[in-house]
């Protein structure tokens, strides 16, 4: 048996535009978005009646009806029928985890071929029945008979018409992720100017990029959409400087909607493989996954930031490669607030924080800011929760393969306090 | 928008009332593989050089066949629908008399879509002053035919050059079939032998072909047509344009490129994905068009820019590309989507009528350069009913439309099969040609 690892290629890639929310696919699930970037990529790559090891996918709001979505996407794409798919859900490692799911299962000579996907709504999320009227026809499906049923009626209440709208909230705090990051923003002081300068910095060169024709082989427009439209090639340091503060309180008020994600609608799609499935399929690969590591930190009890776990999983990622932080031609750090990604580059920075937290002699290093999401990010594209780590995946992979050789590490905070960082190689 | 007249004069009452006022009938055309609906008389004026391959590619088309001398094959009484005449042995001007002999009875039964395909000579490969005036009387002659033809049926002229005759297999398949429903009037030459292994059904099998501007109209039509024929096709449009694009190629099972070809980096992108995909290519078509209409006068020069730089530089660019990194396969295929404006030239356009002449001219060169089996040729639509044409102001589209023998617009298909004939494997005796599909336009004729 052959069980020597080998290594995962990333051979195409396909999204559709990234929609704010309740605007251009408003009328969109979760499926027909996630079944659209997946028949682009098929297009893509003339892989249609194909059969493919398996595919990965998920979306963190979803619908009861949609518990196997992806392989229900599948059943409905241009891909053979039996193709296999499972869904996973880690909010929005999501697509990232996905993808190194595909890629051991690739390296392990499990599959020689898969896709990662992630697909999120906002504005087709689902609205649940109250809890309380939901205990209560349990019950009733659960009575001997109809007078037992008829002996809950007196239990029903007005407030049971309130339905249970999904929160972007954590459970265990109540705050809501922005409240959340507002608190790290305020302790690693992260200036309102250090957050605009790195929004602009994140539309101009997503404009750039489109621009340059760098998205001709990562995207297929959808319903009327070309771009992400949350992006603004246009916007200046003035205008970001003029929006009010959306989260925190008083002087530390720094995020802005200009500073910080947008809820979004969209869905990408990896294609992976082996070298030899890719060269019989004539898909040379544009860069391979090396290696990923996983963190989570105790933001309840711990005194963490719930988005700072990318911070702790890096540096153990370097240490298992032999790597320092300064070994990489591109960053590619999801962008879930501004000042997210600048507390991350400062604790790295930050020789107390390093040797306490991290456990390091020093500081962990620097990260070179023109190396840092060079195509813009998350801030211009937008973050479909699910959707943006096959997203970023995507395009550190292209980079890699315009530049010919180099590696990329890719870093993505989560809801819940997870962080799941990997490094991509060509 | 449909055909209101063709509907109109199809219904009975319609019909009457347009005979009443004299107005001629647009036919429903033969499309497709469909067999002509009735026998092939063929015969010869003279004595014809090209008997012998007449009777070995009408022999395997299974058709009732007429030859006067040999047994006929078929039901005595029914139309003929094709009429075969090898012209070739014309050596003086008295020789033409024979095509009166030949035309006269036959051509008042011709089966409804009936074909005529007169086979002559190469003029300028003429022996004598007398050959060479008879030869080149053959144009005037089935120019005139196809017009006093009618029902849809077509007449075209081939002129084979000497020791070429092995190359008119393809070309007369395509002339009598359904394929060829809005080629009219043309010259079609045969400038040497060619090879022919492939199946017949499915000609491009195992062939990688490229088709620009394919999200739409004719260029959707030519992606559809080279699929159907086997060929694996390669759907390329603008970004703008990838949803259609992914969606035809899904249903083709051909794949998709977004790409704008007017970018400086797009020769080098498509060279790039040629070779790492399919290693080479077998047929090339360029399809993709714009148009920015204005005078001259009132023009700006992005208009100008625009129109050359997709219409001409482009497929200049790309096709270099290509042959500098010898991706074009031996039995390569070049085929320009040129325009009937092109040509006859058209007010209005005189930016695109520019760039559509270049591209007969790049072809001209390519012809010459390409090498080995390949070849490079053009396909000139007229009036062909697109979403572009559907656009064009009501009276203009009309006239249009029935400026032309066959009274009637074109369907992107019949473009597309045009186009796909060239780019059959056993279509190598066809290079450098221009090939109009106008059911004999008026315009520039």
């Amino acid at each position: 048996m052959a069980s020597t690892p080998r290594k995962a290629a990333v051979l195409a890639a396909n999204r559709i535009p990234f929609a704010r929310a309740n605007g251009a696919y408003r009328r969109a699930s979760n499926a027909d978005m996630l079944g659209a970037a997946l028949d682009g990529l098929v297009a893509r790559t003339g892989l249609q009646g194909e059969r493919l090891g398996e595919v990965a996918g998920g979306a963190v709001l979803k619908h009861a009806r949609d518990f196997n979505l992806t392989r229900e996407v599948v059943l409905g794409s241009k891909l053979a029928a039996d193709t296999p798919a499972f869904d996973l859900q880690q909010a929005c490692a999501t697509g990232l985890e996905a993808t190194v799911a595909i890629a051991n299962k690739i390296a392990l000579r499990q599959l020689d071929s898969g896709v990662a996907a992630g697909v999120d709504t906002v504005s087709d999320a689902p609205v649940a029945l109250n809890d309380d009227l939901r205990r209560l026809l349990m019950d009733a499906n659960a009575a001997g008979g109809p007078l037992e049923v008829a002996a809950l009626l007196p239990r029903l209440r007005p407030h049971h018409l309130v339905p249970e709208i999904p929160k972007n909230a954590e459970p265990r705090t109540g705050l809501s992720m922005g409240e959340h990051a507002a608190i790290t923003t305020r302790e690693w002081e992260i200036s309102r100017d250090q957050q605009d300068r790195l929004a602009l910095a994140s539309h101009q060169q997503l404009a750039a990029a489109y621009d340059r024709g760098f998205f001709d082989d990562l995207l297929t427009p959808y319903l009327g959409l070309q771009r992400d439209d949350n992006l603004r090639a246009d916007t200046s340091l003035e205008k970001l400087s003029q929006l009010e503060p959306a989260f925190g309180t008083g002087e530390g008020a720094t995020m802005t909607p200009g500073n910080s994600t947008p809820l979004t609608d969209g869905a990408p799609t990896v294609l992976l493989g082996s070298e030899e499935w890719g060269r019989a399929h004539g898909l040379a690969p544009l860069a391979f996954v090396v290696d990923a590591e996983i963190a989570a930190v105790d933001y309840v009890h711990g005194h963490e930031g719930l988005l700072m776990a990318p911070v702790y999983a890096v540096p153990r990622l370097l240490a298992r490669r032999d790597l320092s932080l300064e070994d990489f031609d591109f960053y590619e750090f999801h962008e879930a607030f501004a000042s997210t990604v600048l507390a991350t580059l400062k604790a790295w920075e930050d020789p107390a924080y390093c040797k306490e937290r991290l456990g390091l002699d020093g500081p962990l290093g620097t990260v070179d800011r023109t190396r840092l999401n060079v195509v813009g990010s998350s801030l211009a594209t937008g973050h479909p929760f699910a959707a943006t780590g096959a997203r970023i995946v995507a395009t550190a992979a292209k980079l890699l393969h315009e530049k010919g050789s180099g590696r990329a590490l890719i870093s993505i905070c989560a809801a819940g306090g997870n962080g799941l960082v990997a490094i991509l190689e060509r | 928008m449909g055909d209101w007249y063709q509907q109109l004069t199809s219904h009975p009452l319609g019909r009457q009332a347009t005979s009443l006022l004299g107005l001629p009938g647009p036919a429903q055309l033969r499309r497709g593989d469909d067999p002509p609906p009735g026998p092939v008389l063929a015969g010869d004026a003279g004595k014809g050089r090209l008997g012998a391959h007449l009777r070995r590619v009408l022999g395997d088309l299974h058709l009732p066949l007429r030859w006067p001398g040999d047994e006929a094959t078929g039901a005595a009484e029914d139309d003929n629908a094709c009429l075969v005449l090898d012209a070739t042995g014309l050596a003086e001007p008295a020789d033409l008399l024979s095509l009166h002999t030949f035309f006269h009875e036959p051509v008042r039964r011709l089966a409804p879509s009936g074909r005529v395909v007169v086979f002559g000579g190469v003029p300028a490969e003429a022996s004598s002053p007398a050959e060479r005036a008879a030869q080149h009387a053959l144009t005037g002659f089935v120019r005139s035919l196809a017009k006093e033809l009618r029902g849809g049926a077509t007449a075209n002229l081939v002129q084979v050059a000497r020791d070429a005759e092995g190359g008119l297999d393809s070309t007369l398949r395509f002339l009598l079939s359904g394929r060829s429903a809005f080629v009219d009037a043309q010259t079609i030459p045969i400038t040497r032998s060619a090879t022919d292994a492939s199946d017949r059904s499915r000609p491009q099998a195992d062939r990688v072909a490229l088709v620009t501007g394919a999200a739409r109209g004719i260029g959707a039509a030519i992606a559809r047509t080279l699929a159907a024929d086997g060929a694996h096709v390669v759907l390329l449009d603008l970004p703008a344009q990838g949803d259609r694009l992914t969606e035809s190629a899904n249903r083709l099972g051909g794949s998709a490129m977004q790409l704008d070809i007017t970018d400086a980096a797009a020769p080098t992108r498509l060279a790039d994905r040629i070779a790492e995909r399919h290693g080479r290519l077998d047929v090339l078509v360029h399809n993709a068009g714009s148009t920015r209409d204005k005078t001259i006068a009132g023009m700006d020069a992005a208009a100008w820019e625009t129109v050359m730089a997709v219409n001409l530089s482009a497929p200049l660019r790309l096709t270099e590309a290509l042959l500098d990194r010898e991706l074009l396969s031996p039995t390569g295929r070049i085929v320009a989507v040129s325009s009937l404006s092109g040509i006859a030239g058209n007010r209005g356009q005189t930016n695109y009528a520019a760039s559509k002449a270049g591209l007969i001219g790049l072809v001209d060169a390519l012809a010459g350069q390409v090498g080995g089996e390949a070849t490079a040729n053009a396909v000139a639509p007229g009036f062909i009913e697109t979403d572009m044409t559907a656009a064009m102001p009501f009276a203009l589209r009309e006239l249009g439309r029935r400026l032309n023998s066959l009274n009637q617009g074109g369907q992107p298909v019949d473009v597309a099969e045009t186009v796909a004939w060239l780019a059959e494997p056993g279509s190598g005796g066809v290079n450098g040609a221009v090939v109009r599909v106008c059911g004999q336009s008026l315009l520039g004729a």
